[in-house]
């Protein structure tokens, strides 16, 4: 993998990505974590990681922002908090996950074999459509495009919460649900028209 | 004692249950719950995934209905809604961008929020407002000779321990021990149980569910009890998956807390849907009744 950060796109792409991380609430506290690794130990994923939180922070204070963001490290974050109520820096971890997931998101540099990219647009698809989750959309959404083994996996628990009716097929639409996409919609001119 | 109540997308579809309960079991604590009107997904970690602002609008049109609809406290029954609706909180306060940006957005859907609704967790509600003291002398069946693992989930402490600790939380095991049960001490029970993961990355969420069942059974548990739909969802639903994964023959049965208090205060399985949990509990209720 070539890294990003010794070019100059790259190198503007990590000054905005350090701009937006420090613009978040507490976040630059990151300038001051002592790679203790407290947060790697006590994540419940990291073993499934290419890199620890830790490495993460590291990797994205040297300008490496081509591994933060291709790393599989992001999208395993299951948003447990174990590492936040724990940094003796007390360094938001879990939302410093959130903003590199947001960024590789928006600059489109999301890790292909990860289906939780998908997953998240699907999520909001459903929610700026019906003002809710319907999860059984989200599901059925899921499975088609990402996972075509997951629906033989799960019948047998399937068919017992559909039993059960803890998967109604229908969606409940809220009355204000064009509120949802018009609020995303503000922001979004908003955001266009600080640049 | 009234209550706003936020039942959470999942309290409508595999998270029923736990809205039947809630609800079932405030009626017998003679607490009123007015739902909140018309309220939205809470944006969940999803959103935070996506658009950091729009996470925090999306949760603040929630708490912008709950400040026209009434001065009562918003009593939210999931974990993960209970962490967004109150993230929201604390960043508007914490940052001067974020509150001025959602109130842009709020605004633009005629909506306006000043960042005052409590957001409160119905276990908080239960402890700290109602009382032990209360709910025990509601009881018409001790849950005398029962088991319990207490199984918190992530968000119902964390980050912020606003009414329990962020690594040891205690408040379900004192409720639990007050209602006449013996509460089982186990590392697992503020563990995390995947979540999301459990669609994306199957191994690792079904490994924590693993270690959550293997934790709940070797204690001699008699049923495990949720705070949260995903938790639920994930350790009860997925047991079959798990057994699958590591050669073991859980049948344990999961359910939400506030079915279990609900049963203790004299309210029917119906009531609070005990019948569409997949994992029998007919030993608990079986247990109980007697």
């Amino acid at each position: 993998m070539t890294e990003l950060a010794t070019t100059p796109q790259a190198k503007a792409l990590h000054r905005q990505f350090v701009e937006d991380v420090m613009s978040m609430p507490g976040g630059e506290k990151i300038r001051i974590c002592q790679q203790c690794g407290t947060c790697t130990g006590s994540c419940p994923t990291s073993y499934l990681m290419d890199y620890g939180p830790r490495e993460i922070i590291a990797a994205f204070r040297a300008g490496m922002i081509d591994r933060v963001v291709k790393s599989n490290t992001i999208w395993l974050c299951t948003s447990c908090y174990s590492c936040t109520v724990r940094c003796p820096a007390n360094i938001k971890i879990t939302e410093l996950m959130y903003e590199l997931k947001r960024l590789a998101i928006k600059y489109d540099l999301t890790p292909k074999d990860s289906k939780s990219p998908a997953m998240t647009k699907y999520f909001l698809d459903s929610v700026r459509k019906h003002g809710r989750n319907h999860e059984v959309e989200l599901m059925a959404k899921y499975m088609l495009t990402k996972d075509w083994s997951l629906p033989f996996k799960f019948m047998g628990t399937g068919l017992k919460l559909f039993l059960a009716g803890r998967l109604p097929l229908a969606a409940k639409d809220i009355r204000g649900r064009d509120e949802i996409g018009r609020i995303s919609a503000y922001l979004e001119a908003e955001e266009a028209k600080a640049r | 004692m009234r209550y706003l109540y936020y039942p959470g997308c999942s309290g409508e579809a595999t998270g029923k249950a736990y809205d039947m309960s809630t609800r079932a079991m405030m009626e017998k604590l003679g607490v009123e719950l007015a739902e909140l009107d018309d309220w939205n997904c809470c944006g969940a970690t999803s959103y935070f995934n996506t658009r950091e602002l729009d996470s925090f609008a999306i949760a603040g049109r929630n708490l912008a209905i709950a400040q026209k609809q009434g001065d009562e406290d918003l009593c939210v029954t999931c974990n993960a809604c209970y962490t967004a609706l109150e993230k929201a909180n604390h960043y508007m306060a914490e940052s001067p961008r974020i509150r001025e940006a959602v109130n842009g957005a709020l605004g633009s859907v005629g909506r306006s929020y000043d960042g005052s609704k409590h957001v409160r967790h119905i276990m908080d509600v239960l402890i700290n407002d109602i009382g032990l003291d209360a709910v025990k002398e509601k009881v018409v069946r001790p849950l005398t000779g029962l088991k319990v693992a207490c199984y918190y989930g992530c968000q119902y402490s964390r980050p912020w321990g606003i009414f329990d600790d962020v690594e040891f939380p205690v408040t379900m095991d004192h409720l639990f021990q007050a209602l006449g049960a013996e509460t089982v001490d186990y590392a697992a029970k503020m563990k995390c149980c995947g979540g999301m993961m459990m669609l994306t990355k199957e191994e690792g969420a079904l490994r924590m569910c693993h270690e959550l069942l293997y934790c709940a059974e070797r204690e001699d548990a008699d049923v495990v009890v949720c705070a949260c739909p995903m938790c639920e969802m994930n350790v009860e639903g997925y047991q079959p998956r798990v057994n699958k994964a590591f050669g073991t023959s859980f049948n344990i049965p999961v359910m939400y807390f506030t079915q279990l208090v609900g049963l203790a205060l004299g309210a029917s399985s119906k009531e609070l849907g005990i019948d569409k949990q997949i994992v029998s509990c007919d030993r608990v209720v079986a247990a109980i009744s007697a």
